[in-house]
């Protein structure tokens, strides 16, 4: 320990809870400074709140933060402005009619009147505009910037506050490729005149693009500190997934039928104009489950939206049952009826309507069934009596149809959902997510009641971030990288590693 | 010369008739552009029209008068916003419990403590503002056109009404080339963006509450103190709701606000002059059918005339920390 320069930040020990959740458990990390170092980790595990401690939105629970050796205490978004620490947020801390220039001074404008202020940040902005190629119109309303100007002026936000260390969360999640890379000659630049940056993403090819190290987190809980030219996305992705004990999954072999949901080029422009699915192809068959294997944010969502008829594919075909569908049949209430149901990923958000009761959420989308009421009626008795046996059989707990969607564990809720779509005999089952957020006990009634389907003889695809789940209940796995289906395996021949390559998007393995 | 007599009279009654609505609309201004939603206006200038009655009558000092009508909005305000900013209540909600609070609360203390029907004494002398002449107004009034409009329609008002116009000008120079302004504007748009640039966001909506407050006091004062002699219950008849409507008019904005509130002002002032009048084709227009007439503009300038208005995107919701 002689005069090796202290890191540039240096978190020891931190952890914060909400509630009973625990999004960080003793996590450590040191950044050096003048290097990018990124966070990677899988939605949820815990990255995000751990730079809003130290950028100061949340107060740690426990932990400490050094900057550059110093022990400080980050209670606030100024203290962390102070320390020189700045942060450019994936939803961007922008007042979008105002100016630029506004934007920039706003919290740090150098005196009660602006006249001053506004005149200093313009010559500012100019300097640090010719410094690192960031133009930008002082005068414009920040509103009508295009989303990558709109970063542009969150990062010069956060370099005219003095910021020695950066934080960008996921800014790559708003931006188009082409923007991206310039973002990343900007970070260059920045680490060049002597900046720290970290960066969080959960995209490996970031990682291995800019960074120097990088530090992984899942659940909560940091996982591993590489230098970035020694490891490889294949060993990053399976640290971000984690082995764990393997759920055991009793299933008998497949008895594979006759296709019924066939896809052949389909993908999909969403309005940033960014693919974010890519000619993608796939046939289920009766009785099979087909898994989708991928990083989060790598096309899955959008491929459980196109086939459940949510959004419409830019090209491409889908055949159900051996018949085209054509625009008008693609939406989810036709579908429904052609026997193809969904099981969101985001229960709370597409799945349930949480301030209704359970009774009334067991009949969404079904509520013109003359079973739940005559003509435009509904009839209370009949909703609840539904809802109490599809209750029962699946075992949700508490046994109550009028209690509050919201006030059910997640795993009960879920079981809500699958009970909803199960009980109407589908033909095709997608099923986003299904055990995101359920305790383990609900996991293995899940994943029960899916085999059971499957050997029952309905197709179904499977979406989760789980590549365990996705190994242990798949009869064929698909691997999405980039919106595009990298390859594509028969469960029994598969394990992680390979997974893993097909996933980072290293292509397909000589046959 | 005739015609100038009568738009120079009609122009200051118009102003007159203003002030109110132009105090409100400048409080509901700066407590909605900081994000507070408040329908209250209405309330804390009735209770300020009584404070300040109450208070001019026993001190015998228009000033002291103000000085409490002002206290008292304030205190209604910061009512408004300790339910609105700290707890995060509905805003709506807590306007109109503030509207009632204050209609029910100035009958009934004055009943208890004047037992005149709710009114309170009747105010003379200094204990009432005084109509203040400008420099030069009597040597002016020869001028053609500028003079009697100087003298008459300008000149010749009490000292609130100067005061709101300065209010008007300090508005529209501190939103505009303040820090606190800027600030201001930033936290009705986007709070986030204003905490984690290091600002307190209950600070800076508190004391837009208070700004709000003292002047629903100014112009409720205005009311009592100077417009009338004394408090009359329900005397503020929905000005404050006027006063909403002008914010929103003027696509809350401080210059476009006083043209909103003089708008209403004519309409008011015509509807007075109106009053009695034989109208050609029509005959004698019964006098509610008048006086309705600016309670149906504001309808209509709402509903019909406004084109996009587009509020502060945060106003009515309450801050909370959260990703």
């Amino acid at each position: 320990m002689t005069d090796a320069p202290p890191p540039a930040i240096a978190l020891i020990g931190i952890s914060k809870a909400f509630g009973p959740v625990k999004a960080n458990k003793d996590v450590s990390l040191a950044v050096a400074a003048g290097s990018i170092h990124g966070i990677v980790g899988e939605n949820g595990a815990g990255k995000s709140t751990l730079m809003s401690i130290l950028y100061g939105f949340y107060e740690a629970d426990a932990g400490e933060i050094r900057v550059r050796g110093e022990p400080r205490r980050i209670r606030s978004s100024s203290d962390a402005i102070a320390a020189g620490i700045g942060m450019v947020h994936q939803h961007f801390m922008l007042v979008e009619p105002l100016s630029v220039v506004e934007n920039i001074v706003l919290g740090a404008e150098g005196g009660a009147l602006l006249k001053r202020g506004i005149a200093r940040a313009r010559a500012e902005l100019a300097r640090l505009s010719q410094e690192y190629g960031l133009a930008i119109d002082p005068d414009a309303i920040v509103g009508e910037l295009s989303v990558g100007l709109q970063q542009r002026v969150e990062v010069l936000k956060a370099l005219y506050r003095g910021a020695q260390v950066l934080i960008l969360d996921e800014p790559t999640a708003v931006l188009t490729p082409a923007e991206a890379d310039q973002l990343f000659e900007l970070l260059r630049a920045l680490k060049a005149q002597g900046k720290t940056v970290i960066l969080i993403t959960h995209k490996l090819r970031e990682i291995m693009a800019v960074t120097d190290r990088v530090s992984v987190m899942r659940r909560g809980e940091m996982v591993a500190h590489v230098e970035t030219n020694r490891t490889s996305p294949a060993e990053l992705a399976e640290a971000m997934v984690g082995r764990r004990v393997l759920l055991r999954v009793e299933k008998a072999p497949r008895k594979r039928g006759a296709p019924v949901l066939e896809a052949a080029g389909l993908s999909v422009v969403d309005e940033r104009g960014c693919e974010t699915l890519r000619d993608a192809s796939l046939t289920l068959h009766e009785g099979e489950i087909v898994g989708i294997a991928g990083v989060a944010g790598n096309g899955q969502s959008e491929l459980l939206d196109v086939l459940a008829g949510l959004t419409q594919p830019t090209r491409g075909v889908i055949r159900l049952g051996g018949t085209i569908l054509g625009t008008a049949e693609r939406n989810p209430a036709h579908l429904r009826r052609l026997g193809l149901m969904h099981i969101p990923e985001d229960r709370q958000r597409t799945g349930l309507v949480t301030a209704f009761t359970a009774a009334e959420n067991a009949i969404l989308g079904y509520q013109d069934d003359p079973a739940f009421g005559p003509g435009p009626f509904l009839s209370p008795a009949r909703i609840e009596r539904h809802a109490r046996a599809a209750m029962q059989d699946y075992d949700v707990r508490p046994l109550d149809p009028d209690l509050k969607t919201a006030k059910f564990s997640g795993g009960n809720q879920q079981k809500i959902v699958l009970a909803r779509e199960i009980e109407r005999a589908p033909k095709v089952l997608l099923v986003g997510q299904p055990t995101r957020g359920v305790d383990i006990g609900a996991i293995e009634f899940i994943h029960r009641r899916l085999i059971a389907l499957r050997d029952a003889g309905v197709a179904i695809l499977l979406v989760s971030v789980e590549l365990e789940e996705v190994m242990a209940l798949s009869d064929r796995i698909l691997a999405l990288c980039g919106g595009r289906i990298t390859g594509e395996r028969e469960a029994a021949a598969t394990d992680e590693r390979d997974l893993g390559l097909l996933m980072a998007g290293v292509s397909e393995r000589a046959a | 010369m005739e015609l100038v007599q009568t738009l120079a009279v009609i122009l200051d009654s118009t102003i007159r008739l203003s002030i109110p609505l132009l105090c409100a609309a400048l409080a509901g201004l700066w407590s909605e552009r900081s994000g507070v939603v408040d329908i209250g206006l209405e309330g804390k200038m009735l209770i300020a029209a009584f404070a300040s009655a109450a208070v001019a009558h026993h001190s015998g000092s228009a000033w002291t008068g103000l000085g409490a009508g002002m206290l008292a909005a304030v205190a209604l305000a910061l009512v408004h916003g300790f339910s609105a900013i700290t707890w995060r209540g509905n805003q709506i909600v807590s306007g109109v419990a503030i509207n009632m609070l204050a209609a029910g609360l100035t009958v009934i203390l004055g009943n208890a403590w004047y037992g005149q029907g709710g009114r309170t004494p009747t105010l003379e002398g200094p204990a009432r503002f005084a109509e203040l002449d400008l420099p030069l107004a009597g040597t002016l009034k020869e001028v053609p056109v500028i003079g009697p409009i100087y003298d008459i329609a300008i000149s010749g008002h009490a000292a609130p009404v100067y005061l709101a116009v300065l209010a008007l000008v300090l508005t529209a120079f501190t939103l505009k080339h303040t820090r606190f302004g800027l600030r201001l504007r930033a936290v009705g748009e986007n709070p986030a963006a204003v905490d984690t640039a290091g600002v307190s966001v209950a600070g800076l909506r508190y004391a837009a509450v208070v700004i709000c407050g003292a002047l629903c006091g100014l112009g409720g004062s205005y009311l009592a103190v100077s417009q009338s002699a004394g408090f009359l219950p329900q005397m503020t008849a929905g000005k404050g709701f006027i006063a909403l409507a002008a914010v929103i008019f003027a696509n809350w904005r401080p210059v476009p606000v006083l043209f909103a509130c003089l708008l209403f002002g004519l309409l008011e002032a015509i509807a007075i002059r109106l009053q009695g009048v034989v109208l050609p084709g029509i005959g004698q227009v019964p006098v509610q059918a008048i006086q309705a007439l600016p309670y149906v503009m504001t309808v209509v300038l709402l509903a019909g005339f406004i084109g996009k208005a587009t509020p502060p995107k945060a106003s009515g919701l309450p801050y909370v920390k959260e990703r």
